[in-house]
């Protein structure tokens, strides 16, 4: 498809879906009547792609390396990511939780999508179906299993469903191996799925 | 107005399914946890999503629930836990 | 009752879809459609009518809709709601656009 192109008036390809005319439609109207502009709407594409979880496994690193910061992360996630030249301006409510040898985190929204997407961008598609939605909260360990990660008993699993005003964003256990990496590198083991909770952060590649 | 209930408390979900906009998940209902945090006080959904503005405020707290107190088939004697966001107006002292 | 989109402890969910799907650009556009409209700047709409809107669809049809579906159809609903659009106006233009693409 024409991924370049973020015009509404795009060129045709060979076949347009019903979505595409559906979405293009509604866009113009309301252009029509001075609702919207193709550069606002550009923009919030751009940004929409420029949003991924580089920035979330940056402030994860932060925290490995930094553990006043860890603290103040804890304590108040957006005043602490405000230090990193972040800009949280238009952040919404954000609570971090620390993975320990004994607890393990993981989020889902049963009642719709809600998600870290100030940290993390758009969610994946498994992250908004509706089998995780339905079985997370109540099978949590088959789940975590299915993608890979098998719990002791003696973890205590908490499971996190954002109903409300608050996103939640998993802080991964520093993998084991990672001692003396620099900050760049300890973010480059942090995954989007170990900020959900659903894995662990990646284990350094050995030599 | 202060938040009627602080760290440690323990609560109950009202049980209800009004006919409009609410954020309650059905599977939470009835059932008894701890308050965990305080968040503060949020404008209310169930205006919101009708144009309203949300006002008078809501205190939203988190609230953690035993796993085995959810599910009645969850296995016996594990420690797991579950954490909702809930609205102040669907939570009563236990 | 508990309706369609309340969906934790939903009964004889199946094993999770883990493949990652690129958005299409109208999935990106319905996206940013919504970021817009529910902008400090434009209030247009809230993402809690989003989600109202969403919830008041048909059940079978929130079942079978993918995930942007949903959002537009949703958002065509509010927008018709508060009088921003028709649905005549809306059909004449996906006529028109059809005809152009044809």
């Amino acid at each position: 498809m024409h991924d370049h192109e973020h015009g509404v008036h795009a060129a045709q390809t060979e076949t347009t879906s019903p979505h595409e005319l559906r979405v293009r439609a509604i866009i113009t109207l309301l252009m029509d009547k001075g609702l919207l502009s193709a550069e606002e709407l550009r923009r919030t594409i751009e940004d929409m792609e420029a949003r991924t979880p580089a920035l979330g496994a940056k402030v994860v690193a932060r925290a490995w390396v930094d553990p006043a910061f860890k603290a103040r992360l804890l304590a108040d996630a957006k005043a602490a990511i405000a230090e990193l030249g972040i800009d949280t301006s238009a952040f919404i409510t954000l609570k971090v939780v620390e993975n320990t040898e004994k607890v393990h985190n993981v989020v889902v929204c049963t009642l719709c999508s809600c998600y870290p997407r100030d940290l993390l961008g758009v969610p994946p598609a498994w992250y908004k179906s509706l089998n995780y939605r339905a079985r997370v909260v109540v099978d949590p360990r088959g789940v975590l299993k299915e993608f890979g990660l098998e719990l002791a008993p003696d973890v205590e699993v908490r499971v996190y469903d954002s109903t409300a005003d608050v996103r939640y964003l998993v802080l991964p256990q520093r993998p084991p191996g990672s001692e003396g990496l620099s900050e760049e590198a300890l973010a480059s083991l942090v995954t989007r799925d170990s900020m959900i909770g659903v894995a662990r952060a990646r284990t350094p590649a050995a030599d | 107005m202060a938040p009627k209930f602080k760290p440690g408390d323990r609560v109950r979900v009202r049980v209800a399914y009004p006919p409009h906009h609410f954020r309650t998940p059905g599977y939470i209902q009835g059932k008894t946890g701890t308050v965990e945090v305080v968040h503060g006080a949020f404008r209310n959904p169930e205006s919101l999503a009708y144009g309203g503005d949300g006002l008078p405020k809501q205190y939203l707290y988190l609230v953690r629930f035993a796993q085995t107190e959810v599910w009645e088939g969850y296995p016996a004697g594990s420690q797991d836990q579950l954490l909702l966001d809930l609205y102040e107006h669907w939570l009563e002292p236990a | 009752m508990r309706r369609v989109h309340d969906r934790g402890g939903w009964p004889d969910a199946g094993s999770i879809d883990r493949s990652e799907h690129d958005l299409a650009m109208w999935e990106k556009q319905t996206d940013a459609l919504l970021r817009l409209l529910a902008s400090r700047d434009k209030r247009i709409l809230r993402v809690d009518e989003l989600r109202r809107a969403i919830e008041d669809l048909d059940p079978a049809a929130y079942e079978r809709m993918n995930y942007y579906e949903r959002w537009l159809t949703a958002i065509e609903n509010l927008l018709v709601e508060k009088g921003i659009l028709t649905r005549e106006a809306i059909a004449q233009r996906l006529a028109e656009l059809a005809a152009q693409s044809g």
